[in-house]
């Protein structure tokens, strides 16, 4: 480019030549990001119930530390980012059964696991994009055999939570009852834990481990506001979560910026669409 | 009501002579809906439930001990004490949530165990936040297959039909479309009822499923529960700490304070004298109209496990100081 138009930083961000070619190119990572948005959605649901929207917060800063620690030594970052955020999910999930505690627990781990990952970081002379990517996101550096395991991770994690599904909301709406009806509660809790490190580490892959939150709470927290359907609330967050994560990449693919403020901003602005909605009908029915 | 006299009249009451022993209630017709006559099965057959020499240590303290208890098809045993004094352990050692220290609990003849969905828990009212997703059917549906891992495959048809069934039954049509976190305090504790008698239990224990209601919903909850253990002959153990919402379908009071209890008939048990043997210390029964309201109990010692905070612990003066509103 030799002249800069005074419209040049627009097409930074919408510039749609070559379309096509560039989505021949990025078809695995889209699909990638379809099944975390489906997966992300319906996971939120439950992170919701139980209040855990912290607990993401902290797992996916201990994730970020392991995709570092890969990265330093040269391994799979996708396996570095899923040890890291196993490990902070069963910790989370050993440490605190009460939401005090557990909270206190995240607290202390967040930062150590912040601090870790950019140390490791520091350490690290690779390519700077690799680095800044693990904060913010940039699934297209993700490539080849990585994404087919991003997407086996998200199946597998969307299989653990249809099993426990129903014994997890049970738990997490009346513990006591379920107790007494014999719902395992330690261990489906820390089940629960494990899946959501898996789906974290994948979206700390595709959104950065500061990001993560736009895809595992934004959209369930949307179809909360606009439904209380058992069926209807899983089904419409993981409608949000595929919207956000895939028309985040396939506007992005139209200019030169990251992924992550599209998806954070669609992720967003279906938040607020839900809310008016939510609004309208809650004075509708008064 | 008549059959709440406690210390003031005496249980030889010349009323109940003439019927050849007849219970007062009996005697007259009944103004109040609640006065049924308790217990139609009791002291029948097999007891449900059996505790022998049952003892509880928490913490290192122990709670109760020397406890035995048997509990007979229909029979309402209404469960009474101070904070902390271990009413609601009690009900977490029958379901076996909680391992007694000492003695044996056995429920239908076998040692009570973990998980035994042939016992329902009915616990206190607790609001649900706003935005559960989760509606009044629902909520009752996870009495059946809560507990179950997988999808609800096959038997939908099943689950939907019984749990219509139970939602008719506690007179809850009107609203358990609605999602949870819209029900009056009243409304849920409807469907916490309906949640715990739609997998046909042969024990109920509720835990204070009374507090935080208003006096109208307290006795629209109690007739569920009565209804139930007249029509199907499930005994009932009943926490509470105001035993006047459900004084006229008690069978039996269990009374625990001071690391000791007391059993029987509400007539032998809440008496001035029973009460302050218990309590170690001077203790007042008064009957105000049919209520029965009792006076200067003291809170358990320090290290009870209170909730200052909780409803129910205004109802025992922490100062043992006589309250005007300090019922049992």
């Amino acid at each position: 480019m030799t002249v800069l138009a005074d419209d040049a930083w627009w097409h930074q961000v919408v510039d749609f030549s070559d379309y096509g070619l560039l989505l021949g190119l990025v078809q695995y990572s889209i699909i990638a990001a379809g099944v975390l948005g489906v997966v992300g959605g319906v996971l939120g649901v439950l992170v919701m119930q139980r209040d855990m929207a912290f607990a993401v917060h902290g797992v996916s800063e201990l994730s970020f530390a392991g995709a570092a620690a890969a990265l330093l030594i040269g391994t799979s970052v996708v396996a570095g980012a899923v040890v890291g955020s196993l490990v902070a999910g069963l910790a989370i999930g050993l440490l605190g059964a009460r939401a005090r505690d557990r909270n206190s627990a995240i607290g202390v781990l967040m930062p150590f696991g912040l601090g870790l990952g950019i140390l490791f970081l520091a350490l690290y002379d690779g390519r700077a994009s690799s680095k800044f990517g693990l904060l913010t996101g940039q699934i297209v550096s993700v490539d080849g055999p990585q994404l087919y395991y991003l997407i086996g991770i998200c199946v597998f994690a969307a299989a653990v939570l249809v099993a426990i599904w129903r014994p997890l909301l049970f738990d997490s709406l009346d513990p006591d009852v379920a107790a007494a009806r014999g719902v395992p509660r330690r261990m489906i809790s820390l089940v629960f834990m494990g899946a959501l490190g898996l789906v974290v580490a994948v979206a700390v892959q595709i959104v950065g481990a500061l990001l993560v939150l736009a895809l595992l709470v934004t959209p369930a927290a949307a179809a909360l506001r606009v439904s209380s359907s058992l069926t209807l609330v899983p089904f419409l967050a993981a409608l949000f979560g595929v919207t956000a994560a895939v028309g985040g990449i396939l506007l992005a693919l139209g200019g030169s910026l990251p992924i992550s403020p599209y998806i954070t901003t669609i992720s967003f602005v279906i938040y607020l669409v839900a809310r008016l909605v939510g609004a309208v009908r809650d004075r509708a029915a008064v | 009501m008549h059959r709440v006299p406690g210390s003031i009249t005496p249980r030889k009451d010349p009323r109940t002579d003439p019927r050849g022993g007849i219970h007062p209630a009996e005697t007259e017709l009944p103004t109040d809906v609640t006065a049924t006559h308790p217990t139609p099965h009791a002291h029948r057959g097999d007891p449900v439930l059996s505790m022998r020499g049952a003892e509880l240590t928490l913490g290192g303290r122990t709670l109760w001990s020397g406890l035995d208890l048997d509990v007979h098809p229909g029979e309402f045993i209404t469960v009474l004490g101070a904070n902390g004094a271990g009413k609601s352990s009690l009900l977490k050692a029958v379901l076996g949530l909680v391992g007694l220290s000492g003695g044996e609990a056995r429920f239908q003849g076998e040692p009570v165990r973990r998980g035994d969905r042939r016992m329902a828990y009915v616990p206190q009212q607790r609001v649900f936040p706003a935005g559960t997703p989760m509606r009044g059917r629902d909520l009752v549906a996870l009495g059946i297959d809560g507990h179950r891992f997988g999808p609800r495959l096959f038997g939908r048809g099943a689950v939907r039909q019984r749990v219509e069934q139970v939602v008719e039954d506690v007179h809850a049509v009107e609203y358990a479309h609605r999602p949870v976190g819209e029900l009056s305090g009243g409304e849920q504790q409807r469907l916490r009822i309906a949640q715990a008698l739609v997998s046909d239990p042969e024990l109920l224990l509720c835990d204070e499923p009374l507090s935080s209601l208003d006096l109208h919903h307290q006795q629209e909850v109690s007739l569920l529960v009565d209804r139930r253990r007249r029509e199907h002959g499930t005994p009932v153990l009943f926490v509470t700490h105001d035993i006047n919402p459900v004084l006229p379908l008690t069978d039996r009071v269990l009374y625990f304070a001071g690391g000791s209890h007391r059993l029987g008939h509400p007539d032998e048990v809440m008496r001035s004298d029973t009460l302050s043997e218990l309590y170690g210390t001077r203790v007042d029964v008064a009957q105000i109209g049919d209520r029965i309201v009792v006076l200067g109990a003291p809170d358990e010692h320090p290290g009870a496990r209170t909730t200052p905070s909780s409803p129910s612990s205004a109802s025992a003066p922490t100062t043992g100081a006589p309250t005007s509103g300090g019922t049992a």
